[in-house]
């Protein structure tokens, strides 16, 4: 077998566990589980890069690889799991509304992003075009779980995981963004989570508790 | 020609009766170390049959014909099943007789048997195991079926050996749907087979039992066949899954000479042997669900297979 | 021998038809004998069904050309045009088959002192039937009408037999109501298929040339009006109403047989009439076919009176015999013509099996209404051991619907589903995708079939009687077992032999499609497409489970022992067991309203924890019936009201409308 089949072969199989994490996001109820399931996501997305990399050749994509490693496997995990231990919401978990209403929901969505991706992936010329509705799918997900969810911290996990799907739609539609667009992106993300980590803090303080339900009270009747 | 693979169907119908109490003792076994209690010996499921050959029958009053029925078409159909299942060859006179959806259909006709025996003595044990068996069987067999869905657009076949022979033909690095189909179709097995999330095999609490609570009036003979039958039916359940994911061994059409027929039995009971110490680990890790969760458990499982066979459609093609 | 016979069989058949109308007549020599009635002119209706069915076999196997006959009757320049060709021939001999069965039954179900006079029940029995033949064999859009309410007004007067009750009253009514607009929609069909030409002939039909827009709008008007009387959601809320009202015979008729004609319109008019098909009339039809299933099946299985819960399970099984038509008619505008001959035969063994199993069923209610005069789940229980004969062929139609293997409902059930694998090869980008959602609703459609049934067989005959009075209920006569076991013979002998079926069927897909399911192997199993990729053995599967368990029988016995002790059941320490600890019909359809509550209604009396007698109460309504026929029916009585401002009550107030009317005509004229 050749080897750039193979590797398409291999970078489909990353991109169909990218959906199962989100899939797997969007039906998990544990604070923990779902930063484990982020870091595990960065991960694939890691190889993915990688591989990419190595097919197309560009020195580039193993820089944004490696900061893929850096920020999403690493520190951002740690960051969470350090905030959630200061926040002692390690064992937080929620109450979901239906999940297999979510999870058709969730189907929905991704037949409706492959439909999207058609035409763009029928235009692109790169190994990893046909994974871009999985890519957009990954973003909508992540949309979809911010929606479901009512603890902070799962809205931010949302939103990084939204992220990582915009990362694998940019690699898979032109081998990646020019560098610093990215960096730019990987410091928002990272002052992002800080200063949503401060919020916490604050809206602790403030209602006893994360749970963004009670952010409903402040609005005027 | 002819005379010699009726030989192997015999061969191999025998061989599942014989294995499945082996399988099932060997998953208790593998379940007891890990969980640091001193194993039952691997034999012990053969024991236990023959102490309950050896036993009168206790009968309630009320039973009807049906009851008595029940067990012998259960071991009937998990025979006929096991027979149908190409576990060691795929050059099977009856392999023709069902294909997958089929099968499907077989295993429906068991469980549906079971639960109507469990309704005829009219206890509230037996009834309540019914509605739960067949609330796990609906849930269950839509996403069983889409696993075998997803097996067709890969080879073109929902039949069990043309999908082995198929996949020696392929032999390509795995379609990402296998994933899912495969996660799909362990979480259906352990459901459909009252394996731990779903129900506890060995158990008789109440409130959460599901496959025991059907079984309660059965005693003696009829209850050794309904076990019987169990253990088949997962060993059945396992051969299946072998045939979709795992067909390395397995002697094809026209390779099935003597030496190909002893490695697709020494590959067999290798799959065996990995596969029992994987559910004991998986029922070991995890939690009984409450029976209310269990549709959602399915309903993933459903969504999971479904799910496969989208990004087939999508990414594969 | 066979061709020299064959030529006369659409005399035959109507020499038939003749005779069934003279039988209903017949009974008022002596009305109010149901001797008379029941045990003579009955049994000869059977054997006309018979013969009908035999004479259909017949004309399909010999495998010719459409005969055509010009009856000299009806209206001066409308002849009444009749032919027999394969479509109508394949639909005759279901018709024979299952009404030899409910005829027989019929025979011996009708007692004396039961609501309508017994000659007035068969004049409706046999009308009812020979106006189903005839809608069968019409050839003209007017024969074709006449028919068609003969059929709705005879079953009409059926369905109201008991009519000093409320609730039947009211039953018929809305069925009355619904079989009328549907008509309307039939004949407005009619009235666009005719194309200009003002010729209301079939051939006519065939020949008109239509616009898209033109052929979309008579296929849409043939869907409302064929899909009213089918039972199609959501059309469907006069079927859970009208059938259970029904006396059994009646009602198996109904479902089993008069939801047919229906099919048979929407495959005469989709696939003959008009000579232009769409993709998106299958994509609606597939659409439409899926909910009713789903929907009937959900709604089955929470239904806690037993004819109610057959009624349902008709809407399921329409939806799935719509399902196919419409996965055959994607199909064939794809140019799929082997797939679509695949579907097209799904849909049509289907509706054979069904036929079979809905009348078995419908009449094994019958034996047990006759004898424990119980319709409630909650009232029954046991009844295997006090009706042996209904309760063991009763099993074999609950095994069929449910669609086990391998009885006659797996075999439509796996030609469905293999023809639904082939949909991913179609080429609408969108719906291959969303096809996959509609097999998975198909396989949970198949899956709670079976739950619904177990509900049923568990719930009436296994179990503890529920009710003291439950333990005089006596077995069926010998005539209504006979018409049961041939109906169950029917299922065990499609389900074994499948081939029969598809060989009754190929002629039909032959000309609709003009491509048949290749039979690509022997008497031993069946392999629509190829035998490498799917076959099916019911026969094999049949000896198999049959001899095994004979072996394993034998071996048992042999190497151990036949020792019984009849003890009680286990009572878990608790001796004060009673038949009421059972589960309930409610009960088993608990997990249902939980998971799928969204499609209820749901209004429960719960009692508090203080109540000395505490009951327990759930109502279960359709959604669609507040959402849709309570402001249709507000709307309409808004409008009489409105209307209603012209009834001054003064004589010369109507006068004067009749003035100005006339005086309206006059000037149109000029």
């Amino acid at each position: 077998m050749h080897a750039s089949e193979l590797i398409t072969e291999i970078l489909r199989v990353l991109a169909a566990g990218l959906l199962l994490i989100s899939f797997a996001m969007l039906s998990g109820r544990r604070t923990q589980q779902l930063i484990t399931l982020f870091a595990w996501q960065g991960a694939l997305l890691f190889v993915s890069t990688c591989l990419v990399a190595y097919s197309s050749g560009l020195t580039e994509m193993y820089y944004s690889a490696a900061l893929t490693l850096l920020l999403k496997v690493i520190a951002l995990p740690w960051i969470l799991h350090r905030l959630i231990k200061r926040l002692g919401a390690q064992s937080d978990s929620e109450q979901l509304v239906n999940v297999p209403m979510t999870m058709l929901a969730g189907l929905v969505l991704v037949i409706f992003a492959f439909g999207l991706a058609q035409p763009i992936s029928s235009m692109a010329t790169t190994i990893t075009r046909h994974t871009l509705g999985i890519a957009l799918a990954v973003i909508l997900l992540a949309f979809l779980m911010m929606i479901t969810r009512r603890k902070a911290v799962t809205q931010v996990i949302g939103f990084l995981a939204m992220e990582n799907g915009l990362f694998l739609a940019a690699t898979s539609a032109t081998y990646g963004m020019p560098m610093v667009i990215e960096l730019g992106i990987a410091l928002d993300v990272l002052v992002g989570v800080f200063i949503l980590g401060i919020f916490f803090f604050q809206i602790r303080e403030q209602f006893d508790s994360l749970d963004l339900h009670n952010l409903e009270s402040l609005k005027e009747d | 020609m002819r005379a010699i693979s009726f030989v192997r169907q015999f061969v191999e119908a025998a061989l599942a009766i014989a294995i499945a109490p082996l399988f099932t003792g060997w998953i208790a076994q593998c379940r007891a170390w890990l969980q640091n209690r001193s194993a039952p010996p691997l034999l012990q499921p053969y024991r236990m049959l023959r102490k309950l050959f050896l036993k009168d029958v206790a009968l309630a009053t009320g039973a009807s014909a049906l009851f008595r029925a029940t067990p012998y078409v259960l071991f009937g159909t998990m025979v006929l099943a096991a027979a149908i299942i190409p576990s060691i060859v795929t050059d099977l006179p009856l392999a023709r007789v069902a294909d997958s959806i089929a099968l499907v259909g077989l295993f429906a006709t068991a469980r549906v048997f079971l639960s109507l025996a469990a309704m005829d003595i009219g206890t509230a044990f037996g009834t309540l195991g019914a509605r739960r068996e067949m609330m796990i069987g609906f849930l269950a067999e839509p996403a069983l079926l889409m696993v075998l869905f997803n097996a067709f657009l890969l080879y073109g076949s929902t039949s069990l050996p043309s999908l082995v022979d198929g996949y020696r033909a392929h032999l390509s690095v795995i379609d990402p749907s296998v994933i899912f189909a495969a996660l799909a179709f362990v979480m259906v097995a352990l459901a459909e087979n009252a394996r731990i999330p779903i129900d506890n095999p060995s158990t008789h609490l109440e409130l959460t039992m599901i496959h025991e609570a059907m079984l309660l009036e059965y005693s003696a003979r009829h209850l050794a066949l309904v076990e019987w039958a169990s253990s088949l039916k997962l060993f059945n359940y396992a051969c299946i899954g072998f045939a979709l994911f795992l067909p390395w061994g397995i002697a094809t059409h026209g390779a099935d000479g003597a030496g190909a027929l002893l490695i697709a039995i020494a590959a067999l009971i290798g799959k065996l042997t990995i596969a029992g110490a994987a559910l004991a680990l998986i029922e070991s890790l995890s939690a009984k669900l409450r029976i209310f969760r269990a549709p959602e458990y399915l309903a993933m499982a459903f969504l999971l297979a479904v799910l496969g066979l989208l990004v087939h459609l999508l990414v594969g093609a | 021998m066979a061709n020299t016979l064959a030529v006369h069989d659409l005399r035959f058949m109507l020499f038939l038809v003749a005779a069934w109308m003279m039988l209903g007549f017949a009974g008022f020599l002596r009305p109010h004998s149901t001797r008379f009635v029941a045990r003579l002119l009955f049994p000869t209706g059977s054997l006309l069904c018979l013969g009908i069915a035999l004479l259909a076999g017949l004309f399909l196997a010999s495998g010719q050309a459409a005969q055509v006959v010009v009856l000299p009757l009806g209206l001066p320049d409308l002849p009444f045009h009749i032919r027999l060709d394969v479509l109508s021939g394949f639909f005759l001999l279901l018709l024979g088959v299952a009404g030899t069965g409910i005829s027989t039954f019929a025979a011996g179900y009708f007692r004396s002192g039961e609501g309508t006079a017994p000659a007035l029940l068969g004049l409706g029995y046999h009308l009812f039937l020979a106006s189903m033949a005839m809608v069968i064999l019409a050839d003209d859009a007017y024969l074709f009408m006449v028919a068609w309410e003969t059929m709705a007004l005879s079953s009409y007067f059926l369905v109201t037999s008991r009519h000093r009750i409320p609730e039947i009253r009211r039953a018929g009514f809305l069925y009355l109501i619904m079989a009328h607009v549907g008509a309307v929609c039939i004949l407005l069909s009619f009235g666009v298929l005719q194309g200009g030409s003002w010729q209301f002939t079939f051939d006519a039909m065939r020949a008109a040339h239509f616009t898209p827009f033109w052929a979309t709008t008579a296929f849409l008007l043939a869907l409302l009006g064929f899909g009213a009387k089918a039972g199609l959601v959501p059309m469907h809320v006069w079927l859970p109403e009208a059938h259970p009202a029904a006396p059994s015979p009646v009602s198996a008729m109904m479902s089993g047989l008069m939801l047919k004609t229906a099919i048979y319109g929407m495959l005469r008019i989709s696939f003959d009439l008009l000579s232009v098909r769409f993709w998106q009339w299958g994509a609606l039809l597939l659409a439409l076919g899926l909910f009713s299933a789903l929907f009937g099946a959900i709604f089955a299985a929470v239904q806690t009176d037993m004819k109610r819960l057959l009624a349902y399970s008709s809407i399921e099984n329409v939806g799935l015999i719509f399902t196919a038509i419409g996965l055959s008619i994607l199909f064939e505008t794809s140019n799929m013509h082997l797939f679509a001959a695949l579907a097209l035969t799904a849909a049509l063994v289907h509706s054979l099996n069904h036929a079979l199993f809905k009348s078995l069923l419908f009449l094994t209610t019958g034996s047990v209404l006759h004898a424990t005069k119980q319709r409630s789940l909650g009232k029954l229980g046991g009844l295997i051991r006090r009706m042996p004969w209904v309760a063991s062929l009763a099993l074999i139609g609950t095994l069929s619907i449910a669609g086990l293997p391998p009885l006659n409902g797996f075999v439509s059930e796996w030609l469905l589903l293999q023809s639904f694998l082939f949909t991913p090869q179609l080429p609408h980008a969108f719906l291959n995708m969303l096809i996959p959602l509609g097999a998975a609703a198909l396989a949970l459609t198949f899956a709670l079939a079976a739950y619904v049934m177990v509900k049923f067989y568990g719930v009436i005959f296994l179990g503890q009687p529920r009710e003291a009075s439950l333990v005089n209920a006596h077995d069926a006569n010998w005539l209504e077992r006979l018409g049961l076991i041939w109906l169950a013979v029917g299922c065990v002998t499609i389900g074994a032999f499948p081939q029969l079926a598809l060989l009754a069927v190929a002629p039909v897909t032959g000309k609709l499609i003009g491509q048949t399911v290749r039979l690509s192997s022997t008497v031993w199993w069946i392999a629509p497409i190829a035998r490498e990729q799917a076959s099916y053995s019911g026969l094999i599967l049949l000896a198999g489970i049959l001899s095994v368990v004979a072996i394993t029988f034998i071996c048992v016995r042999l190497l151990a022992h036949g020792r019984i002790r009849r003890t009680d059941a286990w009572d878990c320490g608790y001796p004060w067991q009673t038949s009421r600890m059972q589960d309930t019909a409610e009960g088993f359809g608990q997990p249902i309203r939980h998971m799928f509550g969204t499609f209820f209604r749901m209004d429960r009396n719960l009692p508090s924890p203080s109540d000395t007698a505490p009951r327990y109460r759930v109502y279960i309504e359709d959604r669609l019936w507040r959402a849709i026929y309570l402001p249709i029916a507000r709307g309409v009585q808004k409008l009489a009201d409105w209307i209603g401002i012209l009834q001054g009550g003064r004589l010369s107030i109507y006068l004067l409308y009749s003035f100005l009317t006339l005086l309206a005509l006059l000037v149109f004229v000029l």
